[in-house]
């Protein structure tokens, strides 16, 4: 299965990343098996995802791509093919991977301090404490410490699950469709947020999303998955770099290209 | 919830049937054990069962315990789904009505033994008066409540379409409560057999609670009081898996989409 | 809320009151009692020290039989939820054992513990085991998927994840099933106490008939017990508005 087929010619020049793989999926595939019935959802499905990047799984809604991924967290079993992080094979649930649910993900019980430390139980006192201070300030939360989950709205539910995942420091990030639960102003604002969030920590991120624009702005690459039975459609470089500028006409480009192999005629 | 792995179908006869047969051993030995000669072992409650059945008592009690269960169940539907529903409707008539029921609620019907011996004698009468206790307060409550979870959007919706309140209440506020009314019924049924066992117990001359204390009294045949407990377990889960059977019917089973 | 409305239910009460008052002195029934008869039963046991005993006595029991039950019923029952085969195993089990009545099981724990508390704590015992057992398998079943794979995520070992995460989870239901549990342990021990003790509330009811149809004293019995369930009652609720429990209340 090629995992490099870009159509998009003369890519512009990347920014200078090593291209060492993070993660690596091989022959993924996934039947489930459902009162007797069986259901292919993934198709030997191979895919190289490398360190520091930002990708997005693209796809309509059903299509396999959270069964993707979390078969690459480790939260479910393939039911063949092999998923390796850094040449390990994985097995489980890690605390190097922490998947972003929606934010109905973040623990009703705990005050935002207390989500972000939840991790944090191997750290002395002090420590946890600093950490905690340190991505309350950074996902922007500062003054809600106290507050429990159910005092927040949902973009700061969003964040408060941001920070938790990235205070035990881990070294990648799945993310399952984490704004679609908020209104469209509240993801624009979300996303910048997740960009200057991944440029500072510098983390391998793995972004779900049926949002076309949103791959488009956020990733550095784009894999488009097809319906179920999903497979790799195509992987889409995104080479334009950051802050992007949503109507230069290589945004434009790359994102009606996508829009094109999905087969969507984009007047309304 | 903590198994990773999915239980297959086969599973779920055997565990149930593998705990009820350790259960079952377990009850045997320890009375072997401790010699028991009172306490009656598995097989002394099948055989008691058979002799009740022999005797045309067993059926014959079954019979008189559902007919209690039946009449005062009965009546209370009759009239508490009414009344609830009046008070789901008008909340001013529940804000009025409601710290009485919420203050008779807690007294058992059994508390009120003495009273409906005066009034109805010891007999059938009194026992299904406790029983129509004992059932009517949470239908009530359940019906009430059914009416005021309705969401006002189905009541907007159905004067946007121009429909008088008495027609309103039929096609609208009814079957929309009606899961919940449904659900009422079926915890108060189970009440109601709760109810029926104890007050055989005490007021009257015949039934399945009447058998658990005479079993007792003339002659300390225990295997007939717990063959007798095991009826009337097995009859109650009857009664409650039917109700449930009810509210799978595809018009009901709407409300429910969280049970499996 | 105005004045006027807030005092609607009781000018009801007070209605109904009269109503009883009329109906009893236009057939001058020799045995039942007019509300003013019953007040006056109130203050005779008030003065024999016999309402304070009484009390005591049945709070004793339903106390006893109702904590022993959640120690015992609770971690069983989150034990039960948890592992999915236990409860395959063991509900069909728990659905017979739920219809029989606990006083059905008065020959029974007679036989065990004789007549007496004992008896009588067994049987409030038992009444408040089985719900609090399906109460709990219930809670644990609906706590979210989300949030045992979030602790997993985060490498907690399974102890950890049970006691951060299930636990927490589970409380507010928990403490639901608990309120209507005593009401229904609160409901067994006045049946208890009218078959097996000689002191209590239940016993009062059948002992005040018995002993020369003071059907007063049966009234103002039974309105005592009224108003004690409700008091329990309302006391479980207010644990259910803690703010740090709160959250499990919220429609999210």
């Amino acid at each position: 299965m090629s995992t490099q087929a870009s159509n998009i010619v003369n890519a512009g020049p990347t920014a200078a990343r090593a291209v060492k793989t993070k993660l690596r999926a091989q022959g993924l595939s996934m039947v489930f098996r459902r009162d007797g019935k069986e259901t292919s959802v993934l198709d030997n499905i191979s895919l190289d995802v490398h360190e520091g990047e930002f990708i997005c799984l693209l796809g309509p809604s059903g299509c396999g791509k959270s069964t993707m991924l979390n078969a690459m967290a480790g939260f479910l079993a393939p039911t063949s093919g092999t998923v390796t992080i850094d040449d390990e094979a994985v097995v489980g649930p890690d605390p190097r991977r922490i998947f972003v649910f929606q934010e109905r993900g973040v623990f009703p019980w705990l005050t935002v301090e207390g989500n972000i430390g939840f991790g944090l139980f191997k750290l002395s006192k002090e420590e946890r404490e600093r950490r905690i201070a340190y991505y309350i300030k950074l996902v922007g939360l500062q003054g809600f410490e106290k507050a429990y989950p159910q005092e927040l709205s949902g973009g700061m539910k969003q964040r408060l699950e941001v920070a938790r995942a990235l205070a035990v420091n881990p070294d990648m990030l799945f993310l399952d469709e984490p704004f679609g639960a908020l209104d469209s102003i509240t993801r624009l604002i979300m996303r910048g947020e997740l960009l200057r969030i991944w440029e500072q920590e510098k983390k391998t991120i793995i972004f779900v999303t049926h949002d076309i624009e949103e791959a488009v702005q956020l990733s550095d690459r784009v894999v488009v998955m097809s319906a179920r039975p999903a497979k790799i459609q195509q992987i889409v470089e995104i080479d334009i770099p950051h802050p992007r500028d949503i109507s230069s006409p290589r945004y434009l480009e790359l994102r009606d290209g996508i829009f094109e192999q999905i087969g969507l005629a984009h007047k309304v | 919830m903590n198994s990773l792995v999915q239980p297959r179908k086969w599973e779920k006869v055997f565990w149930p049937l593998f705990a009820a047969a350790i259960f079952l051993a377990v009850w045997h030995y320890a009375v072997l054990l401790s010699a028991s000669k009172v306490f009656p072992s598995p097989l002394d409650v099948v055989n008691g069962v058979e002799e009740l059945s022999h005797k045309g008592v067993l059926g014959a009690y079954v019979v008189d315990s559902l007919r209690r269960v039946g009449t005062g169940f009965g009546l209370a539907v009759l009239f508490g789904v009414p009344l609830g529903l009046t008070l789901g409707w008008y909340p001013a008539a529940a804000q009025v009505v409601n710290p009485v029921i919420q203050m008779a609620r807690p007294i058992s019907p059994l508390a009120w033994i003495p009273l409906a011996i005066v009034w109805f004698g010891v007999g059938d009468a009194a026992a299904m008066y406790l029983i129509f206790l004992g059932a009517f307060f949470p239908i009530v409550v359940a019906s009430m409540n059914g009416v005021r979870n309705v969401p006002s959007m189905f009541r907007r919706a159905g004067r946007n379409f121009g429909l008088s309140p008495a027609a309103l209440l039929a096609k609208v506020v009814f079957p929309a409560a009606l899961p919940q009314i449904i659900m009422g019924l079926r915890i108060a049924l189970g009440i109601a057999w709760l109810v029926v066992v104890a007050a055989e117990m005490i007021a009257v001359d015949s039934g399945l609670g009447y058998l658990v204390i005479d079993a007792r009294n003339s002659g300390k045949r225990y295997d007939l009081v717990v063959a007798a407990m095991l009826m009337i377990g097995v009859i109650g889960l009857a009664l409650d898996l039917i109700f449930r059977r009810l509210e799978k019917i595809k018009s009901v089973r709407w409300g429910f989409r969280l049970e499996a | 809320m105005s004045l006027l409305v807030r005092l609607r239910p009781w000018a009801f009460i007070a209605v109904l009151l009269l109503a009883w008052q009329i109906a009893i002195s236009r057939q001058p029934n020799h045995l039942l009692p007019d509300p003013i008869t019953v007040l006056g039963a109130f203050v005779e046991l008030a003065r024999r020290g016999l309402l304070f005993k009484y009390i005591v006595a049945s709070l004793f029991r339903v106390t006893w039989g109702f904590l022993l039950a959640a120690f015992v019923a609770i971690p069983a029952g989150l034990a039960i939820g948890w592992y999915r085969r236990t409860e395959m195993a063991l509900n069909p089990l728990i659905q017979i054992f739920r219809p029989i009545s606990p006083l059905a099981w008065i020959p029974i724990s007679i036989l065990w513990f004789g007549v007496g508390d004992i008896a009588a704590i067994f049987l409030i015992f038992l009444a408040s085991a089985l719900p609090l057992t399906l109460t709990a398998i219930n809670a644990v079943e609906s706590i979210p998927a989300v949030y045992v794979n979030a602790g997993r995520n985060f490498g907690l070992s399974q102890a950890s994840l049970v006691y951060r995460v299930l636990y927490p989870a589970v409380i507010p239901q928990l403490i639901i099933g608990l309120r209507i549990t005593l009401g229904i342990a609160w409901l067994v021990v006045v049946a208890a106490e009218m078959i097996a003790v000689n002191s209590g509330l239940g016993f009062l009811i059948v002992d005040a008939r018995n002993a020369g149809n003071r059907y007063d004293l049966v009234v103002a019995g039974m309105i005592m017990i009224g108003l004690i369930g409700l008091c329990l009652d309302m006391g479980m609720r207010s644990l259910e508005n803690i703010r740090s429990l709160r959250w499990g209340y919220s429609e999210d």
